[in-house]
């Protein structure tokens, strides 16, 4: 199983969809690692700067509806490669949220409200997960705690590092 | 208690329930493209997992850059190529006889009512249009239906979309689902499946259901679906001929998969299309959408007619009908990519690829291309398009490009006028 937790990146925007998290232009690439240069090359976000604020950070959280749009589990794979290992967000899409979980990685929903207190918590935020205990301490100027909800299929998956793995153990 | 459609199938297809609210189902079909499938292919090569459940279940195509337009693009279709002969994929579509998934794979026969269907395609929703529970999925999830032939879905909650009332002239199933997206919102049907009835639904051909269902997604849901019925026998008819002695009796068979009276929706929404006008999207999330009169005027450089959700024959005859005897203006350039071969030699023979190359429209070949920017139309910064594509993201057709997305006679109409415009005064 991976480890979760590590410093935030806030995305303050709803409906970020998978073709603003990794262009079309570079699904032609043929491994993973190929893709880490251009994570949200196209997210428009005034004042989002990739490179710079990607950096060191593990967690992304962001609003409603996070990775709409295409299938593409390259934009699951580019957070991957960019040590990327959580998304907190107040909903996810569908097919977005599987992929994380199917490649072992964790996507958690929040409420509105909860959402908003972390985005308010002011300085650099870092989020502890405790996966065991359904929990996310976030310390940043200030602190909070806040309890999860996680399927159980999906919080299997997530403890086989994958759906591959589960598949392969029960199918 | 009655059943859905969604939640019969279910129950046909069921291999498991981990929990109460998952469920791994059997696959019928699992359909493969050159640009989601190859990572799967080499990843399961490098587990020492190169196995695939049954070659006959799985569909595969080069269909999004085709020609391949460089070293990269050519390195996809090869893995996939090589993948479909060593494992026996009788039904591998390459350059030749290869179009756009979602419109080949109906043409082909391969959907039937009552069938589970993945791919990794968001936009495999389309063919829910036969009654079938179809649904785009990941790289992983694919993997694990290319090697299991199963995928794991939440259980569905249903919203029924009631499509009543009568479509005026110009005004077609892009615009009633554009219509709808603008309601429901682009994640009001997350974890959702819409069904799509009523008179106006029953009234569509299976061309026109594919568009509806299509653009589920754009909603946020799991797929689309309409009940199968005549319409849906006498389209799969040449293929199901030896199963069935009538359509009559394979329209009988198909009501196996008809929701009950009494079946359980979340939500029914209704529409009355009598008064609807043609639609358009602005800004950058297919929800944003107008009435195409309150766009009127705003300048285009390109116009795109093609794709899974318009590429079909029948697009192409609604764009013709604006098109004959008139030419595009010289302030645009118009591309045109049927979406199959079948559509494009039915084109070719009813004159409609000829409309279109007088007007001044070049013709690609079949493909995805432009729809997401990667060959055969894609856009400078700046430039703004219209399309009878599915998404307007930002960057979608091309980095710094605007997308406006409406039907093929509202994007014919905009070629010859060079901007937006009401298409319904050169149907006249």
């Amino acid at each position: 199983m991976k480890q979760f937790g590590g410093q935030a990146l806030f995305l303050d925007r709803s409906d970020i969809n998978t073709d603003e998290i990794i262009p079309a232009k570079y699904l032609t690439e043929n491994t993973k690692m190929d893709l880490k240069p251009y994570a949200l090359e196209d997210l428009k976000l005034s004042g989002f700067n990739p490179a710079r604020d990607l950096e060191n950070k593990s967690v992304i959280v962001s609003r409603a509806n996070f990775g709409c749009g295409s299938s593409r589990e390259h934009a699951v794979w580019v957070f991957e490669v960019n040590e990327i290992n959580t998304v907190i967000a107040e909903s996810f899409a569908r097919i977005f949220r599987q992929n994380m979980y199917n490649c072992g990685m964790l996507a958690i929903e929040l409420s509105a409200a909860d959402i908003d207190t972390l985005f308010n918590l002011g300085g650099d935020v870092t989020i502890e997960v405790d996966l065991a205990e359904s929990k996310i301490k976030a310390r940043g100027k200030q602190t909070a705690e806040f309890s999860f909800s996680l399927n159980e299929f999906d919080r299997k998956l997530v403890e086989a590092g994958g759906w591959l793995n589960y598949a392969d153990l029960h199918y | 208690m009655g059943q859905t459609i969604v939640e019969k199938i279910f129950a046909a297809h069921r291999r498991d329930t981990p929990t109460p609210e998952n469920i791994i189902l059997d696959l019928d079909v699992v359909m493969c493209h050159e640009i989601t499938t190859p990572i799967a292919i080499t990843d399961l090569e490098a587990r020492g997992m190169d196995r695939v459940f049954d070659p006959d279940k799985i569909k595969a195509v080069i269909d999004h850059v085709t020609p391949a337009k460089d070293s990269k693009t050519a390195t996809q279709g090869k893995i996939l190529r090589d993948w479909a002969r060593r494992h026996n994929i009788r039904d591998f579509f390459d350059i030749g006889r290869n179009g756009v998934c979602h419109a080949l794979f109906p043409e082909k026969g391969f959907i039937r009512p009552g069938y589970t269907v993945i791919m990794g395609d968001s936009h495999t929703c389309t063919h829910g249009a036969f009654g079938a529970f179809a649904a785009g999925v990941g790289t992983t999830d694919l993997e694990v239906g290319i090697l299991k032939g199963v995928c794991s879905f939440r259980l569905p909650r249903t919203i029924r979309v009631e499509i009543t009332g009568e479509l005026s002239a110009g005004v077609y199933a892009k615009d009633v689902i554009l219509n709808i997206i603008k309601e429901i919102t682009v994640n009001g049907a997350t974890d959702r499946v819409l069904e799509f009835g009523g008179p106006v639904v029953d009234a569509m051909s299976m061309e026109a259901r594919m568009t509806l269902c299509n653009m589920a997604i754009e909603a946020g849901a799991t797929c689309g679906i309409c009940l199968p019925d005549q319409t849906t026998a006498e389209y799969l008819w040449p293929f199901i001929k030896d199963n069935y002695a009538t359509v009559d009796q394979a329209v009988e068979d198909f009501n196996q998969w008809h929701s009950d009276p009494d079946a359980v929706y979340e939500q029914v929404l209704r529409f009355d299309v009598s008064s609807l006008v043609p639609q358009v999207t602005y800004g950058f999330k297919p929800d944003e959408v107008k009435d195409i009169t309150a766009m009127e005027g705003v300048p285009v450089d390109q116009i795109y007619i093609g794709s899974c959700t318009n590429g079909r024959i029948e697009d192409l005859r609604e764009a013709a009908r604006v098109l004959a005897g008139r030419k595009i203006s010289d302030q645009v350039r118009g591309v045109l990519s049927p979406a199959t071969p079948g559509v494009y030699s039915q084109a070719l023979e009813e004159g409609i690829i000829k409309i279109f190359q007088d007007a001044g429209f070049c013709v690609t070949n079949p493909t995805c291309g432009a729809c997401l920017g990667m060959s055969t139309g894609v856009l400078a910064e700046g430039e703004i398009c219209a399309s009878t594509t599915n998404r307007n993201f930002n960057g979608r057709m091309g980095k710094g490009g605007i997308v406006h997305l409406m039907s093929p006679l509202s994007a014919a109409a905009a070629a010859v006028a060079g901007k937006i415009t009401d298409p319904r005064p050169m149907l006249a």
